[in-house]
């Protein structure tokens, strides 16, 4: 047996290799620069120019692009096409907005995270690593990590290899998720139910690839698509691979039945990795279930729709129908994503072309209102006895009145809830028109009047919120048990959500536009 | 300059956007803004109006499609201009005419504390405006429409401290209301009938479709017309909005809002060419408002109430001839664009006798103001004199070309609606010289605390130029037809028909309606002396005094009866829906309640949910696959 070195062509690979490069970077940043501050800067600066750089690569491969569908990589393997490089740049936007957040600070100068993630919450450790001033940079690796590993994650086109990329992104989310200054013991206990359950999802689709590679001897997405004209469909081996398959990334997604941990680990993770990994995820996962099911799956398309129909009903249901009950804000936007993951979903029906341009956008619009109004969040703070400032007031009955005491915090808060439910003049509404008309036609419309529906019952939640900020009056006394930060980076995040929010709603056809040019997938000649 | 018209519309609103964001910090300057973006809008408009005389009358229409509003989807709906002779004669009435009341307003607001907010509502109010003029489709003539009616509301209750005064602004808002469900049905009638709401396709396709489809699409605009246009029966907001400040009932309540209508009506005229049914319908409209309008200014002592009416009328007249068909659209607009000038001027110098009389508007204290207040007398007289119809000022051209077409058709309609049209004209002379002559003629029954004085420059100069256009702009345009022949590409030619009456007939009958009404007017108010309190007065005095008891009637009509059904629908819903919907909700939160139980907190219950999931799709999926 001789091995053939493998032919790669670098060239289209420069995005995704500059932001590991960064991350690599990141790790050596961390051993040699010793002043905290020094380094929280540094590491900012890397972090946001690469992202940028990175960004600024992928639109110039998509000018250059041309008439050309992309290039292939690595048969088999990785395939760099104009659909992939739409999902990229979205990424590296959510992941520049994302390192904003992360460095924000309190007026307290006290940030999201912890100063010392290795110690035990609430020991003397940890006390005196704050008095040290010592801050965890890492987060800005781990960052760039989770950004690089889900760039690839869009581009591959083999199974196997998918799940490494999957791991790549989704270890550095564990970590994260574990380091929250404040109320970390809730923070550690969502890291390690996340990870448990991803490491049981991984197990599952790793055994869905093995069943699959069982039945149709192969492992890159395009041969397994061939592979399958040529077996039964209703063989037993393949059907039950491609279900786990799928079930791993709707896992990612966070739809019904394996959304449990959606709302423990959305509550418990610092703010900033929340609103990140609500944006980001959610668009790596359904940019990888998209290629799955386009290029290996579509055969089973009838077989498999039974799945993604009962799942997106489910997810509507139970995100919608939970939100209802929740007292945390946090937490009722955690079964809002389960909500729009069923949304999400509901595109898939019928596997058009038409969906290839609605999910990026919905995925981008629904990014950016994530990202705007757990920023909004972040803002929104208890204030402790001693008059500092404290953890996030995130019960509801803590949010009556905002809209009176700080109008334009609120009115952006109301901008990203109005555009989650839907409503037109806001992205989401041109969002849910296309996802929705895509499921039209692929002829799944009494699934779209359902999702009507529940978007309907949805309005009702995000509506209560907007009350609450702008029509009740505050409790006596309330007012000094919450305090409104206003910090720089935080509100230039909300400032360009909240306007990016608007302009996709009222001027949608630029974007549009140019996914439509994004709905190719690039097949290489075998 | 067309291919900028944009601008226009995008000046004013960044101005309302950045004086509302400003805050306190722009209070000293921020009018400043308001005005130089109303006057910026005007200039562009200008440069469209220059560019499009240069073009031939058959290439005067382009449409400039600002952007794709969905791309690629069936709702092919685009964002996208008109500018033709139609809306750009609007965009140069706005834009003028509401530039020379920023600038009056500067100094009426002078003393007021939110005056940065008043321009921020002024300059959104300029931008919806152009936006509904210049839309190139119902749906984006619908956001204008909107927006001017927000911008409405806002303003009549500026002064919301005032109880009444804010229940006048929701007042205006709800009727106006109902005339936009007018337009929403009319908007969803043609999107069942021609699968698109945009100008060009309807009116391509208007002459194929059946006369019931267009009579009811029709009869629905007539109903945003009537609500916008305070029109029989919407018209009972009209009265109350005068609550808003007198600038605002200049530009909004007399020159350009409230004759919105006429232009959905003139702009429709493809739906309503092929529907007569529809169009006797709106000339009748018209011909009711007009004499209501002037039974009611007859006994208004409240000056801008009595103005609000005769604007109702004067509406009522335009809506008449838009209800003509072809000869009296262009009649309509030009009507429109005169009483623009010289209704306006006149509102505007009521707000400079108001200022000079401690805002009192009762007109039974005023009385001799022409001594001391020169400039607004004159200015005002010019107005009046427009209003009458006295040759050669502009209301002569334009309210006499309607008199004579509502007297061309066959059987009863040239008589009744000519008629109504001529006495119309004679209840005008009366009213308005009553007005007149009540407020600067007569011996002065000020109240002792009033010491009246010309007002500042800042206002006296935009009603100067407001009086100049009541003079002449009439005239200009009627030289040889020539705005009749400039609206011609949207309007339609009309061929000349000849009244029932002879034409000399109908002018001499009108200069003698109108002499008898304005001498009528003069004995009464001018010489004899005015009390200073209402004398009981007639039953029909009465009657109009309260405009036609519209509130009663509307109170008996609908709203008793609205308020009991829905008490009985409240009744039912308490018991009946509420319930279900109660148990259902009951039930709803519940299922929240329960699934929230499955939300442990446990990692092995989590686990084994989605293991349940995965095996039981995996089963249906692989046994129903076999």
């Amino acid at each position: 047996m001789n091995f053939v070195t493998p032919e790669i062509a670098w060239a289209p690979l420069t995005p995704i290799l500059i932001v590991l490069g960064a991350a690599a970077a990141a790790v050596l940043i961390e051993a040699f620069i010793k002043t905290p501050a020094t380094r929280r800067l540094v590491q900012l600066t890397v972090t946001i120019g690469a992202l940028a750089v990175a960004l600024g690569m992928v639109v110039v491969q998509w000018v250059g692009l041309g008439d050309s569908a992309g290039t292939v990589v690595m048969t088999g393997k990785i395939t760099v096409d104009a659909q992939s490089l739409a999902w990229q740049a979205m990424l590296l936007v959510f992941g520049i907005l994302a390192a904003l957040l992360f460095a924000a600070r309190t007026a307290d100068g006290e940030e999201s995270f912890t100063s010392l993630g290795s110690v035990p919450p609430g020991s003397t450790e940890e006390r005196l690593a704050r008095r040290a001033g010592l801050q965890v940079t890492e987060v800005y690796a781990l960052l760039l990590f989770a950004v690089g590993g889900m760039m690839l994650f869009t581009c591959i086109t083999d199974l196997i290899f998918l799940f490494v990329a999957l791991e790549l992104f989704s270890l550095p989310l564990y970590i994260m998720v574990a380091l929250a200054r404040r109320r970390r013991l809730l923070s550690q206990e969502a890291a390690l139910k996340y990870f448990l359950l991803g490491a049981f999802s991984s197990a599952i689709y790793l055994f869905g690839a093995a069943l699959v590679y069982g039945s149709t001897t192969q492992i890159d997405m395009e041969s397994i698509g061939i592979a399958i004209d040529f077996i039964p469909s209703n063989d037993a081996m393949l059907l039950a691979g491609a279900v786990m398959v799928v079930v791993g990334l709707m896992f990612k997604i966070g739809a019904v039945p394996f959304h449990s941990w959606v709302p423990d680990v959305y509550q418990g993770a610092p703010t900033p990795v929340t609103a990140f990994m609500g944006a980001a995820t959610k668009a790596a996962a359904t940019a990888a279930l998209v290629r799955v099911m386009y290029l290996a799956f579509y055969p089973l398309e009838w077989e498999l729709s039974w799945m993604f129909w009962a799942v997106a009903i489910a997810s509507m249901v139970v995100g919608t129908v939970v939100a209802l009950v929740q007292t945390d804000v946090k937490r009722m936007l955690a079964y809002s994503a389960v909500a729009h993951a069923g949304f999400i979903l509901v595109a898939f029906a019928g596997l058009t072309p038409e969906a290839l341009t609605a999910l990026p956008f919905y995925l981008l619009t629904y990014g950016l209102a994530t990202i705007g109004s757990f920023a909004v969040i972040s803002q929104v703070r208890e204030r402790a006895e001693d008059g500092g400032v404290a953890a996030e007031a995130v019960r509801l009955g803590q949010w009556a009145g905002l809209g009176r005491r700080s109008p334009l915090l609120a009115g952006a808060m109301a901008l990203f809830l109005l555009s989650f439910a839907g409503i037109p003049l806001t992205a989401g509404f041109i969002g849910k028109f296309e996802v929705f008309s895509a499921a039209v036609a692929g002829g799944a419309w009494p699934l779209v009047l359902i999702a009507v529906l529940a978007s309907a019952v949805a309005a009702f939640f995000y509506v209560r919120l907007i009350v609450l900020m702008f029509f009740t009056d505050v409790p006596e006394g309330a007012q000094d048990t919450v305090a409104v930060e206003n910090d720089l980076l935080t509100r230039i995040v909300i400032i360009v959500t909240a306007a990016a929010t608007v302009l996709l709603g009222i001027v949608p056809s630029g974007v549009l536009n140019v996914l439509q040019d994004a709905a190719v997938f690039l097949v290489s000649a075998g | 300059m067309q291919s900028l018209i944009w601008l226009a519309i995008a000046i004013p609103l960044a101005s309302a956007a950045f004086l509302l964001v400003a805050g306190k910090r722009a209070d000293a300057w921020g009018h400043w803004v308001g005005v130089v973006a109303s006057s910026a809008a005007f200039l562009v408009g200008a440069g469209a109006l220059l560019e499009m005389l240069g073009q031939d009358a058959a290439n005067r229409a382009t449409t400039l499609t600002l952007w794709e509003f969905i791309p690629g989807s069936d709702l092919n709906v685009n964002v996208g201009l008109l500018v033709d002779p139609l809306s750009i004669t609007f965009v140069m009435l706005i834009t003028f005419v509401g530039t020379l009341i920023h600038f009056y307003s500067v100094a009426y607001m002078e003393h007021d504390v939110a005056r940065r907010r008043f321009f921020a509502y002024l300059n959104l109010f300029i931008a919806a405006m152009l936006l509904l003029v210049l839309a190139d489709s119902y749906l984006l003539l619908f956001f204008g429409w909107e927006g001017v009616g927000l911008a409405s509301y806002l303003l009549i209750g500026f002064w919301n401290h005032r109880n009444e005064y804010a229940t006048a602004a929701n007042k205006a808002f709800v009727v106006n209301r109902i005339g936009d469900i007018g337009l929403i049905i009319a908007m969803g009638m043609m999107f069942a009938a021609f699968g698109a709401v945009d100008f060009t396709t309807v009116f391509a396709e208007a002459p194929e479709a059946s006369t019931a489809t267009l009579t009811a699409i029709g009869l629905a605009l007539l109903l945003a017309a009537c609500g916008k246009s305070a029109q029989f029966p919407l018209q009972s907001w009209l009265g109350d909005a005068m609550a808003g400040p007198t600038p605002v009932s200049a530009l909004i309540h007399a020159a350009t809002m409230v004759t919105a209508g006429v232009y959905l009506i003139v702009r429709s005229a493809p739906i309503f060419n092929g529907a007569p049914n529809a169009q006797l319908v709106v000339a009748v409209v018209g011909a009711i408002t007009l004499l209501l309008g002037a039974f009611i200014g007859m006994a208004k002592d409240d000056i801008k109430k009595a103005l609000a009416a005769s604007t109702m009328s004067q509406i009522g007249y335009m809506m008449l001839a838009a209800g003509l068909g072809p000869i009296g659209y262009a009649f309509a607009i030009f009507h429109l664009l005169t009483h623009g000038f010289f209704k306006a001027g006149m509102f505007l110098g009521a707000g400079s006798v108001m200022h000079a009389m401690n805002d009192q508007v009762d007109m039974r204290r005023f009385g001799a103001l022409r001594g001391v207040m020169v400039i607004t007398w004159v200015t005002f007289g010019l107005g009046w004199l427009a209003i009458l119809g006295i040759p050669p000022f502009s209301g002569y051209w334009s309210k006499d070309k309607i008199i004579e077409a509502a007297f061309v058709g066959e059987g009863w309609q040239p008589w009744v609606l000519g008629g109504a049209a001529l006495i119309g004209a004679g209840l005008t002379a009366f009213y308005m010289s009553r007005l007149f002559f009540m407020t600067f003629h007569g011996k002065a029954r000020w109240t002792d605390d009033v010491h009246p004085h010309e007002s500042s420059p800042l206002m006296t100069v935009p009603m100067i130029v407001l009086a100049v256009g009541s003079a002449f702009l009439g005239l200009f345009m009627a030289t040889g037809d020539r705005f009749t022949h400039f609206l011609e590409p949207v309007t339609g030619h009309a061929e000349h028909h000849d009244p029932v009456i002879p034409i000399p007939v109908i002018i001499a009958l009108t200069l003698a309606l109108v002499i008898v009404g304005a001498a009528v007017a003069w004995m009464k108010y001018g010489r004899a002396d005015v009390p200073e309190t209402a004398p009981a007065g007639s039953l029909a005095t009465i009657t109009a005094r309260n405009d036609f008891f519209q509130d009663g009637v509307n109170r008996a009509v609908f709203q008793r009866p609205g308020q009991h059904l829905t008490r009985t629908l409240v009744y039912a819903d308490a018991a009946i829906v509420d319930g279900a919907v109660n148990k259902q909700a009951h039930g709803w939160a519940r299922l929240g309640e329960a699934s929230r139980k499955l939300q442990t907190g446990q990692v092995r219950s989590y686990a084994a949910t989605m293991l349940v999931g995965v095996v039981l799709i995996a089963l249906i999926i692989v046994v129903g696959g076999l």
